[in-house]
């Protein structure tokens, strides 16, 4: 027993290189699940979607741009972060990169739509007002250009048509009165306990310290995302959403 | 020829005298507040300063004096000394630098290479330094203790507390009593035993250890199932008090591991989530007092006793008050370990109370699941490492709470030296919006008197002052202080960066100063006129 542990205890004091990796098997992603459980959701959640650790649950990863880079960042940590290495084999390391690039794909589903149609119907609806894609656009509402990596078909549907039902958390609607009985509404930048800065629908940022206001309320659940539900037709709704399904980044 | 020999030789000791840190300095530091001279400022930890030069009536005019930015990029969690002109503090994860107090100017730096293959839990953080007679001591995050050379910062001596390999590390500021140092350690998410060391601090031999999981044969072992108290947990990696009268240091001890699963590890699993009371000359166990027995939600109590003298229920008493992440506020009296009274100061689900002794009665609920299961506190606690304070001038107890849930979904741990020793994944609770409190609370009942609500749950530590002030932070990297006895805010600062950190005070060329670590900075603040 004193063997196995000392060589155990060998084992683990040795960097290991991302050599001879194991074809990604359903298996092995399912071994990758299992260890990621034990070993990385304490920080980064049993989903990947961050917490004390980084949001893992998205197409491009800013540390790990490649898989052997993530294989690095697992086996050896980031110095200076709180993500620290991690004492497993080589194949047990492919298997937990395995699971982390399974993270935050959504499962691809046939669509009706045409793309370059729904590109028009993008154009055509305003929709670039308030979204970017690739840096252009609006600056109020969420970016869009990996938004087919990251979310189904069924939800894009049910957000352009019936947006109040799950407004993405970072865009709270925002009402407020100046001491001078100025009201403004907006999309929240950023608060803190002493201040609060907002953009409105017009594009221009806003900022205050709290006393410098007589009324700050939040319109949970509210958002400035007209519901299209009225102006697209089944199958220009159909067109858009192939269209966004298309957008799956700059990786 | 023989005058000018005089006073070199005047010189010379005087130079000699300012570079020694006596015990009696370090007992007696609340006599001397233009100094800060251990991790809580005094033995007592109660993070409060006579100094009133800064007050409610000018505390509009503080502004920066001086800024140094360190190296790490990790939680800069480091709370200063200050003491003869030089402050000492660590850049994370195990550098120490020691600076001019009048310019910020660094004095010398002591730069610490370390082993590529470390695996340290939570961050590569390190909250300071201790002091005693000409050395300063840090706890590496490679699990060493390091004595240092006050005046240059030249390595005196290096020991190995525990092996870094299996996940042992230390990043709680020593703790320098007599003439021993008392060091702490972490690791329970790697399935490590806990213990309380102390060191000579003139050769760095090792004078005592105290294993908080107890071995074969030792009262108290048999509050865990098999073999379990080999993974026991309980670390000690929060900094204690201290109380000469009573010659006991008094711990917070951290979580059993596994962290979330209790049925390989049947029993209360003594020492862990307890306070511990520890002789300082022998490393014998006086008493204790477990709050959560055996607890499944990672709620360490390693938090900070505070020592209190005071009436209570009409009979003076030496007082222990500790806030706990368990959310309950406790009262013990600590000479005889007496539990006295405890009362809950923010929203927790994991016990449907404690009963006349203090014990609390187990809500199966929150006992992590396959389906997982809502817990309040999370494990990052109602508070955590960041320190309360106490003033004796407003007679309250103040501390930053956080009140946030999470849900935990339960999964296999299985013992692999160096791995996470766990039991569980969490997640966020849906739609719910975290956020925070500074608490003031009196320190005889736990009654929460007012309280300043901040947006997101803090990680900054507090220091309640004689000007009637205290001084927080947020997450959004405000520096601020409050009236200490309404709670209304006076005055505000933007440092740039996250605050992690415990704020202090001290005095330079007779003026006083306050410093704070913020992102990767550490700030001081004056007056306009100092």
């Amino acid at each position: 027993m004193l063997t196995a542990s000392w060589l155990l205890a060998l084992q683990m004091t040795v960097a290991v290189e991302p050599t001879a990796r194991p074809a990604v098997t359903a298996q092995e992603v399912a071994r990758g699940k299992t260890l990621f459980e034990a070993q990385c959701a304490y920080c980064h959640g049993a989903d990947g979607d961050g917490g004390r650790g980084a949001n893992l649950a998205r197409a491009a990863l800013r540390r790990a741009p490649t898989d052997e880079a993530l294989f690095r960042v697992v086996n050896r940590g980031i110095p200076g972060t709180g993500m620290p290495g991690n004492a497993m084999s080589a194949r047990e390391t492919w298997q937990v990169v395995a699971f982390v690039r399974s993270l935050g794909r959504v499962k691809r589903e046939p669509l009706r739509g045409d793309v370059a149609r729904g590109a028009q119907v993008y154009e055509a609806g305003g929709c670039a007002a308030c979204h970017t894609i690739r840096g252009r656009g609006g600056p109020t509402g969420p970016d869009l250009t990996d938004i087919g990596a990251r979310s189904s078909p069924a939800y894009l549907r049910r957000a352009i048509v019936d947006p109040q039902a799950d407004v993405p958390t970072g865009f709270k609607q925002i009402r407020a009165m100046t001491r001078d009985g100025r009201r403004l509404i907006g999309v929240r930048v950023n608060e803190d306990t002493f201040s609060i800065q907002f953009r409105d629908a017009g594009g221009t940022l806003h900022s205050f310290f709290k006393e410098e206001l007589a009324e700050l309320a939040a319109d949970d659940g509210r958002t400035a995302m007209p519901s299209f539900r009225e102006r697209l037709e089944p199958a220009a709704l159909d067109d858009l959403v192939a269209y966004l399904i298309s957008l799956e980044g700059t990786r | 020829m023989k005058a000018v020999l005089a006073i070199l030789l005047a010189l010379l000791f005087a130079a000699e005298l300012s570079a020694q840190l006596t015990y009696d300095r370090l007992r007696q530091a609340g006599r001397e507040p233009g100094s800060w001279l251990t991790y809580h400022g005094t033995y007592d930890a109660q993070r409060f300063s006579t100094l009133d030069e800064i007050s409610r009536a000018n505390v509009q005019q503080l502004r920066p004096v001086w800024i140094y930015q360190v190296q790490g990029r990790h939680h800069f969690e480091s709370t200063p000394l200050v003491f003869d002109g030089v402050m000492y503090l660590t850049d994370p994860p195990s550098d120490v630098v020691a600076l001019d107090i009048k310019t910020g100017r660094p004095v010398w730096a002591y730069r610490r290479t370390l082993p590529e293959d470390l695996r340290a839990c939570c961050g590569d953080v390190n909250r300071g330094v201790a002091a005693l007679g000409d050395q300063i001591f840090v706890a590496t995050i490679d699990a060493h203790l390091v004595a240092l050379d006050m005046r240059t910062g030249r390595v005196r001596w290096d020991i190995e507390v525990a092996d870094y390999k299996t996940g042992h590390s230390l990043t709680a500021a020593p703790l320098a009593v007599k003439d021993k140092v008392i060091v702490g350690m972490a690791g329970a998410e790697y399935g490590v035993r806990g213990f309380l060391d102390a060191y000579d601090a003139a050769t760095g031999k090792r004078a005592w250890r105290l294993w908080t999981v107890p071995g074969p044969g030792e009262p108290g072992h048999d509050t865990w199932s098999g073999d379990s108290w080999k993974r026991g947990g309980a670390t000690t990696w929060v900094t204690g008090a201290f109380d000469p009268e009573t010659n006991l240091t008094y711990w917070g001890t951290g979580n059993p591991g596994p962290d979330f699963i209790g049925d390989v590890r049947e029993g209360d699993n003594l020492y862990s989530d307890s306070l511990i009371a520890v002789d300082v000359d022998t490393g014998a166990l006086r008493w204790h007092f477990q709050f959560t027995p055996h607890d499944v939600n990672d709620i360490d109590a390693t938090e900070i006793p505070i020592l209190v003298d005071a009436d209570f229920r009409g009979r003076p008493r030496k007082l222990l008050l500790f806030a706990n992440r368990n959310g309950f506020f406790y009262i013990f009296d600590r000479v005889s370990g007496e539990y006295l009274h405890a009362k809950a100061f923010a929203r927790q689900t994991w016990t449907k109370g404690l009963d006349a002794k203090g014990r609390p009665i187990p809500n199966p609920e929150t006992v992590p699941s396959p389906k997982g299961a809502l817990v309040y506190p999370d494990d990052d606690g109602i508070t955590n490492w960041f320190s309360p304070s106490y003033s004796p001038q407003t007679k309250t107890f103040y501390q930053n709470v956080r009140e946030k849930g999470g849900i935990y979904f339960r999964n296999e741990a299985v013992y692999q030296p160096g791995r996470m020793y766990l039991g569980a994944s969490k997640r966020a609770v849906p739609d719910e919006e975290p956020w925070g409190a500074l608490r003031a609370m009196d320190p005889l009942t736990g009654d929460v008197k007012w309280e300043f609500r901040v947006t997101t749950p803090p990680w900054c530590g507090l220091l309640s002052t004689a000007g009637g002030l205290v001084f927080s932070g947020t997450m959004e990297g405000m520096f601020f202080a409050v009236d200490a006895e309404s709670g209304k805010p006076l005055w505000r600062f933007q440092t740039g960066g996250a605050i992690w950190s415990n704020p202090i005070t001290y005095q330079a060329g007779g003026h006083q100063y306050l410093a704070i670590a913020a992102g990767n900075a550490l700030l001081v603040f004056g007056l306009p006129a100092s």
